[in-house]
């Protein structure tokens, strides 16, 4: 498992990956498990197999294509790669460290805009509230994405059944959330350095 | 009486309330009283993971560590999804020193890990007593038993149950008298948080699913997370249209099921709320099987017009 292809610099996204979250590619073997297993494979642009072949050779151009690949954005997270990797490679963790590094690099891909957005806003929501606000939080969403009209038909059966609260159910240390969410930025643009 | 800390979480206060409302009434019943962690906040969900790590390990953590000041040691958390995020935090912090001081630091909280969060089937196994000899009205329905994904996975982290074919809820259900059926999409994943920005991914996913458990004869899918209930019950039109054709099984939490059975009022449970009305179809007689073959070849889609009869 040590082919001349494996070996990376410093700099190159594998060793990045790896120094971040302990995730080692080069333990795939390209068995194919992780892909067949996926779910969402088949609305993928590369399957998990082929990001992690791609950091892999860590070729001129195939770092970029990972970073800008729709993939990480369109993963559930349903953890059956994991759960199945023969050599016990950390996909999902891979998955997160790629969509905060594209979101960093500002390379994230087009079709995933809305994904970036549906995420921040409800980041605000718990960064502001202490808990997630549904309402506000699809709200934002809709404004964000400009994706008004779904889902409002839905509101007033919603409503009637009790579930959609009009006010957020306010944190009392909201102080201690906001320390929380400063310090981790903080973090990371210290990380990033 | 036996007290146990309680994390509700940000979906059982909106969407998931009925959740919220049968796990109360049957505590009540059973004997326990659940203290809620004082002050809580939302784990971070699917969007903390996903673009900021420390963030994702320091929302669940805060809420260990707030947890930690009950002095109880098992945490009930129903939702599946806030399950994984705090099991997935505790892994992380007991295992990495330099990320726990960092999160400290983060909180200004000390972290002891004292606190053992338990999902929903962990905590009806280990009380299982309190509520077996309570059963007044067994709920004697074929029900697929759908664990989905955070449960089981992954299971180095949860450390619960087979991550392939679990039987723990099969277990539970047996006790109240149903009759779990043997399907094939018991730890497939429903789409999850893509509910919100990719509806009809969900509807596709999800559709298998419901699919597959009417197939195979259940009256009811039974399910232990908000995020999978809300997909299978409150997308049905989204699942229909994937589907091309009207599903009508109706979606119960498992702490519902528990209190129908323990004799406890439909509206006291939340039955009211669900989106597809909980009415049974009727039982399939399985035990046909094998089916004669014959018969199916002269359909163009014997499984297709099976299912329609059954529903029928």
């Amino acid at each position: 498992m040590s082919a001349t292809t494996h070996h990376h610099d410093a700099d190159s996204l594998a060793h990045k990956l790896n120094n971040a979250t302990g995730v080692s590619p080069t333990r795939c073997y390209q068995c194919g498990k992780c892909t067949a297993g996926c779910p969402m494979a088949e609305e993928m642009d590369y399957t998990p197999s082929h990001i992690l072949r791609l950091l892999q050779l860590g070729l001129e151009g195939s770092e970029d294509r990972v970073l800008r690949a729709y993939s990480p954005w369109v993963c559930l997270t349903c953890e059956v790669c994991y759960a199945r990797c023969p050599q016990e490679v950390d996909i999902p963790k891979m998955m997160d460290f790629l969509r905060s590094e594209s979101a960093r690099l500002k390379k994230v891909n087009p079709r995933a805009a809305d994904f970036l957005s549906f995420h921040k806003t409800m980041l605000d929501s718990i960064r502001y509230v202490g808990r997630l606000y549904e309402v506000g939080m699809i709200m934002g969403y809709k404004l964000r994405s400009w994706h008004f009209l779904e889902d409002v038909l839905m509101a007033p059966s919603l409503f009637f059944k009790g579930k959609l609260k009009l006010f957020p159910h306010l944190i009392k240390n909201r102080k201690n959330i906001s320390q929380i969410f400063k310090k981790s930025g903080n973090a990371r643009t210290e990380a990033a350095k | 009486m036996i007290k146990i800390a309680y994390y509700p979480g940000c979906s059982l206060l909106g969407t998931a309330r009925e959740y919220d409302e049968s796990l109360r009434a049957i505590v009540k019943k059973m004997g326990i009283e659940l203290v809620d962690v004082p002050d809580w906040n939302c784990c971070g969900a699917s969007s903390a993971h996903s673009l900021d790590h420390d963030l994702s390990v320091a929302l669940p953590g805060r809420i260990l560590m707030q947890a930690e000041s009950l002095g109880l040691e098992d945490l009930v958390v129903p939702c599946a999804a806030c399950y994984s995020r705090l099991m997935m935090a505790r892994h992380e912090l007991m295992e990495d020193a330099a990320l726990k001081a960092r999160v400290c630091e983060m909180t200004g909280m000390e972290f002891r890990g004292t606190v053992r969060p338990i999902n929903i089937i962990e905590f009806l196994q280990k009380y299982s007593d309190t509520f077996t000899d309570k059963i007044t009205a067994p709920f004697d329905k074929d029900v697929a038993c759908y664990y989905g994904c955070l449960l089981v996975r992954p299971p180095k982290v949860t450390n619960f149950d087979r991550p392939e074919d679990p039987r723990s809820m099969d277990e539970i259900m047996s006790l109240l008298g149903s009759k779990p059926v043997e399907w094939d999409f018991k730890v497939e994943c429903c789409g999850a948080a893509h509910s919100i920005t990719r509806a009809g991914l969900v509807g596709k996913l999800s559709s298998k699913i419901i699919g597959n458990a009417v197939h195979r004869g259940a009256q009811a899918i039974i399910v232990a997370c908000p995020l999978c209930h809300s997909n299978l019950d409150m997308r049905r039109n989204f699942i229909n249209k994937a589907a091309g054709r009207k599903y009508d099984i109706p979606v119960l939490y498992i702490t519902e099921a528990v209190g129908l059975a323990m004799g406890i009022g439909e509206k006291e449970l939340g039955l009211h709320r669900h989106t597809v009305k909980v009415r049974y179809p009727e039982k399939v007689k399985v035990e046909a099987e094998p089916r004669p073959k014959a018969a199916a070849a002269t359909k163009p889609t014997p499984a297709a017009q099976t299912e329609q009869t059954e529903e029928a």
